[in-house]
Order: structure tokens, then sequence, then C-alpha cells
């Protein structure tokens, strides 16, 4: 290559770098958010419009028949219940046994702690479906199934693993000196963890949180094996049943699904730094 | 309060003998420990681990979901693998695990070089990303699958349009695969992509400095620097993934509407839908289990993943 034109082929490559890299990232972005986009073009749009071939782009009639009909469907609305409350009620407990364990797993010294961590991770290995068998038959005998509580049991347990796992990172970061100020000043261990150190990690319990409540929110084994009628059955249940007993209101589908999706969404444009730093933790320690 | 006291004593040097060290129950601080973590245990125990050992028990019998029949040995494991049903669904879940983890981890890793960068509105790009990997796996197969319908999908209009496929998607096993893995990929490529992203973001910017003064090209630099220091999060990264499409449900649920089978799809089947195949179904489920931790000891002891208990 001639020596006087080297000069311009660099910049000319790196020009052609920086356009490859940013229709890279411009590609990442479209491919995760379109068919989200679509989906919720599909649920605004006319029945006739649906089956246009070739699809339009842009939606030709705007309508609000589809959302009509899902929020008029009190089965909806009762499966968007049942979903706040159970995956609330898991964060919950979740949080309450998570922070315990948590805290004595980084704080406290005691023999066997890489043997309970462990038996705590392991969970997280577990395929679930291993275990649906048996859980229905001890959950029959005590008339537990399509109760809240059959989902928020098994989701509690299953979703544990990533509470400690998350909460005991947070912990660790946390200075020593203050839990035991207020040791000295007479405070007992627990109230060192409850008025101390939660408080101190905040952001890192708001993450645990979020994150288990999502966990619990797109759970869908447990709620498919343990809720059998529209009472009890959340979202994850009820849209695919939707998908297959209403074959032909695609445009009602395509809206519930937006409705069960929207919340997440949300959750994750409001937290996502914290969302990241928590599903990365621990997984990367140097 | 001595009586309290007495007792507490008594339990301790109960304890202590149980546990073999001295002193490990006495001190209050361990016994506060225990306290702390049994809650967490016992109902891990109760609802995980003593299911899996009913599981077992159930597999080597003949049972039905409320009568568990006598013993007969290792037959539902004999008629489970003469299973025609039960060998699709395990060809399938092994393609598609392997399938999807390859074309997730590869996917990831340019991502995750991608997202290393630094350049305007990259925390944008970071949240765009996330959101395939928040939504609920059943929800965005219910999504794909609106996509994928003969009359109104647009995936299913264009690959008809390009002549990627003669016949309706959804009617098709092979496509159904193939679209399952696709999407998949779709939903879970960002989980590595972070994952890789925060152990990217852990090597010292001097260290490529100095391998660029001592002369290594980007390949070198890639091969010899960012893989071998990232390992442990790679491992961690396939690992994760890997048990967790061996355990393919909701998709193949969502997607395929019970057309599809998995193993999971395939115990789900069995306990819960055809109560006759009950014994043969916790057969399977104890055969995903057994496989899955065979897996994970893979991944420790051969490819010599650190564990998070190490410290």
């Amino acid at each position: 290559m001639a020596s006087a034109t080297t000069t311009r082929t660099r910049s000319a490559k790196k020009g052609l770098a920086a356009v490859l890299f940013y229709t890279f990232i411009a590609l990442i972005v479209l491919v995760s958010v379109l068919p989200l986009l679509w989906i919720f073009k599909m649920s605004i749009i006319t029945n006739s419009e649906l089956f246009a071939s070739p699809p339009t782009i842009w939606p030709q009639h705007p309508t609000g028949a589809s959302w009509r009909q899902i929020f008029n469907n009190p089965g909806f609305l009762g499966a968007i219940r049942n979903s706040a409350i159970i995956s609330a009620l898991t964060t919950v407990f979740c949080l309450l046994f998570g922070s315990m364990a948590a805290y004595a797993i980084s704080r406290l010294r005691f023999n066997f702690k890489g043997s309970v961590l462990t038996l705590i991770l392991a969970i997280s290995f577990f395929p679930g479906v291993a275990i649906i068998g048996p859980l229905f038959k001890q959950f029959s005998e005590l008339h537990l199934i399509n109760t809240y509580w059959s989902a928020i049991i098994a989701d509690t347990v299953f979703s544990l693993p990533l509470t400690v796992w998350l909460l005991v990172a947070f912990f660790k970061e946390l200075p020593k000196d203050l839990e035991d100020a207020a040791k000295v000043d007479g405070a007992t261990t627990i109230q060192a963890l409850y008025k101390v150190v939660i408080p101190l990690a905040a952001p890192g319990v708001a993450t645990t949180a979020i994150l288990t409540f999502i966990y619990a929110w797109n759970e869908f084994l447990f709620a498919n094996t343990f809720l059998l009628t529209q009472n009890t059955q959340t979202l994850t249940v009820v849209i695919p049943n939707f998908a297959t007993v209403h074959t032909v209101d695609y445009g009602a589908q395509a809206a519930a699904t937006i409705v069960a999706t929207v919340p997440l969404v949300i959750l994750v444009l409001i937290f996502q730094r914290r969302i990241v730093s928590g599903l990365t933790a621990g997984a990367v320690k140097g | 309060m001595t009586t309290a006291n007495e007792q507490r004593k008594a339990r301790g040097k109960r304890v202590r003998g149980l546990i073999g060290k001295s002193g490990e129950f006495r001190n209050p601080e361990r016994r506060l420990a225990y306290y702390m973590v049994l809650p967490t245990l016992l109902i891990i125990l109760a609802v995980a681990f003593y299911p899996v050992a009913d599981s077992i028990w159930l597999s080597l019998h003949q049972a039905t979901l409320t009568v568990t029949g006598p013993f007969v040995g290792f037959k539902n494991y004999l008629l489970l693998f003469q299973d025609s049903v039960f060998q699709q669904a395990l060809a399938n879940t092994v393609i598609f695990t392997v399938a999807s983890v390859t074309i997730e981890f590869v996917l990831g890793f340019a991502v995750a070089l991608a997202l290393n960068r630094p350049f305007r509105g990259r925390g944008l790009v970071r949240a765009a990303v996330l959101i395939p990997w928040v939504l609920p796996t059943v929800i965005s197969a219910v999504m794909w699958r609106l996509m994928l319908q003969d009359q109104i999908g647009v995936l299913s209009y264009a690959a008809h349009a390009l002549g990627l496929v003669h016949q309706p998607i959804l009617l098709n096993h092979t496509y159904l695969l193939i679209a399952s893995i696709l999407v998949d990929a779709w939903q879970t490529t960002p989980f590595i992509a972070l994952l890789l992203l925060a152990g990217l973001q852990t090597i010292p910017a001097d260290v490529y400095e100095a391998a660029r003064v001592d002369g290594a090209s980007t390949v070198q630099r890639f091969l010899r620097i960012t893989v071998p220091l990232l390992k442990p999060t790679i491992l961690v990264a396939v690992l994760f993934r890997t048990l967790d499409a061996y355990r393919v449900y909701d998709l193949f649920y969502g997607m395929a509407n019970r057309q599809l089978e998995s193993l999971s799809t395939y115990v789900y089947e069995g306990v819960r839908i055809t109560q006759l195949q009950f014994a043969t179904g916790n057969a399977a489920a104890v055969f995903i289990f057994v496989t899955a931790f065979l897996v994970a000891l893979f991944f420790i002891k051969v490819l010599g993943m650190r564990t998070a208990t190490e410290e």
C-alpha cells in the first residue's frame, strides 16, 4: 500500500469500524425492543388488519377494542390481583428469612458455614420439576392446593437462594464498626441487624426485593401445577390458557401479554443500574 | 431463670456431643448464627430436599397420586427409557440446551465486548438489553407464538416470503424446536452479556496496555488476556444457563401448546395430567435431577469452577 494513502486508509478503517460498531449497537437495541412494540401494535389494530397480508407497518385504524375486552374480563383482573399478592408475599417472606440467614453467613462465625451456604445455593441449580409430583401430593394432604400458599411456599423456597446470595454480597460491603458500636451501646445482634445493618444496606435490600419480586411474578411451573381455578391463578397461568381457549382473539392475547410485562419494563427502566448490580453481584468477584 | 439456664446448659452438652466440637453451641454468637439460618434451612429441607427423596421413593414403587403400591425396583425406569415420547423429550431437551447455550454464549460475548466500550447512551442500551431478560418466559413465548402464527404472524409472513419454510411454523416439530432455540437466545443472551460485561470491567486496563506495548495483536490480547481472566465468570454463566435450559418448561409450554416435549413437560404430563403415569413421571423427575447434578459436578470438578463457598 502506498505510503501517501496510509493515513487516509487508517482513518477510513477507523470510520468503518465506528460505523460497524454503532450498527451493531443499534441492532442490539432494535432486536431487544422491537418485538414488544410489534405486539403492542397488534393489540391496538382491528381484527381485519391483523389478518392483512402483507402485514401493515403502522396501525391503520387504532382501536381500544382488545384492551376493553381484557379489562372487562373479571378472570383477567383477578389474575393481576393474584400475581400481585403472591409475588408481594413471596418477597416479604424471602426478605424475612433471607436477611437473618444472610446476616449469620456474612457476619457471624460458626462451623458448617460453607455447608449451609452450599445447601442453600444448591436450590438454584434444582430442577423445580423434579419435585412437583411429591409436593402436589403433600400440598393436597395439607389442603393447600389451589390456595395462594401453595405458590407462595414453593416460590419462597426457590427464590431464597437468590435473596440470600444477594444479601450476603451487600452485607459484606458494609463496614462492621457501626454494628459493633451499636452492640457496645447494648443492642442485641438482632437489633443491630434490623436497626443498623438493614437501613444501611437499604439500596442493596431494595435491589434484592426487586429481583425477588420479578422472580415470583415470572414464576410459571409451580403456579401452573398448584393453582387450579381462576380464583387463584396468576397472569403467567391465565395468559397461555387465554391463548389456547380464545384462539381467535389474537388482539386480546397481545394486549394481555403487554399487561403482564409493563410492570417489569417500568422496573427495568427505573432500576436498571441496581438490577444489573444485583444480577452480577458475587458472580464476578475478581 | 435457673431452670432455663440449666436447660440451656443441658442442651449445649447434648449438641456438643452431636457436633463433636467443644463449645460450638455454647458460644452465644455461634448459637445465634444457627438460630438465624434455621428457618431458611428448615423450609428448604422440607419443601425441596424431602420431596426429592420422596420422588426417588415413588419412582421405585407402583404408585399413583393417591396410592403408593408395592415396590417394583427399577421397572418404572425401564418403562421410562422404552417410552418413545420420553426419548423424543430427551432428544429435544439436549438439542435445545446445547444449541441455545452455544448461541447465547457467542452472542452474549459479542454484546459484552461492545458494551464494554464507553459510548454515549450506554446506560439506555443496557436498559434495552435487560427488557427481554426480565419478561416472564411463558409470556414472551406467547408473544413470539403470535408473531409465528400462520395467518397473522409477521415472522411467519417473512419466513414464507423468503422461502425459508413451506408449512405453518407452529405445526412442524423441527420449526418449533428451532423457533424455541431462537426465542430462548433472544431472552437470555442479555443475562450472559451482563455477567460477562461485569467480568470484563474487573480486568484492569493497564494489563491490556502492557500487552499492547509488548506488541500483542487484538486477537492475541483477547485469547491470552480476556479469555483466561474471564474464565471464572464464563463458567458461572455457562453453568447457570445450561442447567436453566436443561429444565426448559415455560418456553415449550407457551410456544408449542403442548406439542413439543421437553423432559420437564414430560414430567408435568406424567404427574399432573395423565395420572396413570405418576410413577414413570417421578422416574423422569429423578432422571432430570440426577443428570442436572452430574452436569453441575462436571463444571465444578472437571472444569475447575470456583464455588461461592470457597473464600
